[in-house]
């Protein structure tokens, strides 16, 4: 079996709408691929394609060895799919739930027992085991979500928005155990978000605007395309400031919540120059690193949303 | 692969949420026996079915029609929740997994004509209230003939739940289909003396033949006299015939509802 999903010229139009364009990628089992991108960038079609829930219009996808369009069962059988809308019965118990995803794939008896405790012990949800979904709360739910998708030892994990209603400190949870499961169980995940600091948790990251994908590789990667560093600053009147700012200094400027955002390469400097220029009209400004957000507005010219 | 058990489990899950759901074991049953009361009770004083002995009062003869109401009712109820599925993840979660789709379909058939019998059974123990008696034979043949019509009832239901965005546009199908299919089935008033054309009508509602393999077996083929009513064999022939024809029609939509 290949260890690698490969994409080529992917496609795919709802009517007249082109919603994913020319999309090629390669990703290697143990790795974390993000696909980031807004509302309607082409993250979930490219899901459901992968997903087999949809056939793609045209290009090629072979997942592990596979190919989409002609070995769709032998694919199903390698992929552990966690969908944004709930996927569990909350009327069913946690055990429940489990159990029937078991069946789905065959397991009974011994096996399936031992494949639902094994992982109700991974992700630490056995003392829940016999409670209804519905009473769990909803980062417990996710957990047990993926534990749901796990239960046939899947070597392709496909996760939609999988953090999408949980706050950060259990998005960031969840983040680490997807991690440790690449690189333990040799699994390959692909994730789709639209949440910049998930994206920068993954190990690759791949940009989708208007179903295009504009640029992939490691965050430490897409970052270093801006070269310097990103002054954030704060300012009442920031749309007349931010057009001042761009003709007197001749920099890129670009508002991202509220804040305007400048690349330069000097960042100190500029620091100085630009409140000597404005000490009145601004109010908060520091200086930062590049985050994915001002890759994504520097590759595309939209703003993030 | 055994087939067998992603069917089961799937027919396991329906059965388990209707028990947890109280409501619904409640209002499938609730209302047409509230119906069957005032109705019935109502209309005996001054109907008689035509064709029908003097014995049988309307209360007795809308009885059988009040049976297939519940399972008709507890049918779309159960098919109503494959909207939501579809809607939701759990559906999705399904269609990704190697289970074909036919199996899908036939395990939701089986959950939802399990729940119909259920609720039916609980209805067919007044029938020795009203002067129906009935031995075991007949009473097994009965169960038989309530497995098929409730089977044949949900992938009907199945056929329209699978091509559903929402549970709103169920309603309204239920409303202009399936009641009106109930209402010709000779289950409301019998075929003998209606105008021709509904005579027609009556004649091609597949559950017109349901209802008098039903009446069939509950009277152990003593029908009481008079009555114009399909014969046995054609009925069960008929009934078990749309029993194929709807399933296949659901696994097909199904199919083609989804890759």
């Amino acid at each position: 079996m290949e260890n690698r999903i490969t994409v080529e010229n992917l496609s795919h139009s709802y009517g007249s709408r082109r919603a994913l364009d020319n999309v090629s990628f390669t990703v290697t089992c143990g790795e974390i691929l993000c696909f980031l991108g807004p509302n309607g960038s082409g993250k979930t079609t490219l899901f459901k394609i992968l997903s087999t829930l949809i056939p793609p219009i045209s290009g090629s996808v072979n997942i592990l060895g596979y190919d989409l369009y002609t070995e769709k069962n032998a694919i199903r059988k390698l992929l552990g799919v966690v969908f944004q809308d709930p996927g569990l019965d909350p009327k069913l118990k946690v055990y429940e739930n489990l159990k029937h995803q078991c069946h789905l794939y065959g397991y009974k008896g011994k096996d399936l027992n031992y494949r639902i405790s094994e992982l109700l012990e991974k992700f630490d949800i056995k003392d829940r085991s016999n409670d209804l979904v519905e009473v769990l709360s909803g980062g417990l739910q996710r957990r047990v979500e993926i534990a749901k998708a796990m239960v046939h030892s899947p070597k392709v994990l496909l996760l939609d928005e999988p953090s999408s209603g949980l706050d950060i400190a259990i998005r960031r949870q969840l983040s680490d155990y997807l991690n440790l499961l690449a690189t333990t169980e040799n699994i390959l995940i692909l994730i789709t978000s639209h949440l910049i600091d998930e994206a920068e948790m993954s190990g690759k990251v791949g940009i989708l605007n208007n179903g295009k994908l504009v640029s992939l590789g490691t965050p430490t990667e897409l970052k270093s395309q801006i070269v310097g560093d990103v002054v954030l600053i704060e300012a009442s009147n920031i749309d007349v400031l931010s057009g001042t700012i761009a003709d007197r200094f001749s920099v890129s400027t670009t508002i991202i919540n509220d804040n305007l955002h400048v690349a330069c390469e000097q960042g100190h400097e500029f620091v100085r120059e630009v409140l000597t220029a404005f000490p009145d009209e601004i109010e908060n400004v520091r200086i930062g690193k590049p985050t994915l957000e001002d890759v994504f507005v520097k590759l595309t010219g939209n703003p993030f949303e | 692969m055994s087939l067998l058990l992603p069917v089961s489990t799937i027919w396991w899950r329906e059965v388990i949420r209707f028990f947890r759901q109280r409501s619904r074991l409640f209002s499938a049953i609730a209302q047409p026996l509230v119906f069957w009361i005032l109705i019935g009770s109502g209309l005996s004083a001054s109907f008689q079915p035509a064709g029908t002995s003097e014995k049988q009062g309307y209360i007795e003869y809308f009885y059988p029609g009040i049976v297939v109401l519940v399972l008709l009712f507890t049918a779309i109820f159960a098919t109503i929740s494959v909207v939501n599925d579809r809607r939701e993840g759990f559906l999705q979660g399904i269609l990704v997994s190697p289970v074909p789709r036919w199996c899908i379909v036939f395990g939701q058939a089986l959950g939802g004509t399990t729940l119909a019998l259920i609720q039916g059974i609980l209805l067919l123990i007044i029938a020795p209230l009203i002067g129906i008696k009935f031995g075991l034979t007949s009473l097994i043949v009965t169960l038989g003939v309530m497995f098929l019509i409730a089977f044949g009832l949900t992938n009907l239901g199945l056929i329209i739940a699978w091509r559903m965005e929402s549970t709103q546009g169920f309603h309204a199908v239920m409303n202009l289909i399936l009641i009106p299919i109930w209402l010709l089935s000779g289950a409301f008033f019998p075929i003998t003396g209606v105008p021709d054309w509904l005579g027609w009508v009556m004649k091609i509602n597949p559950l017109t033949y349901g209802l008098a393999a039903f009446r069939h077996s509950l009277y152990s083929n003593t029908i009481p006299t008079g009555t114009e009513l399909p014969l046995w064999t054609l009925s069960i022939l008929i009934t078990s015939v749309f029993c194929v024809l709807t399933f296949l029609g659901a696994a097909f939509t199904a199919y083609s509802q989804t890759n």
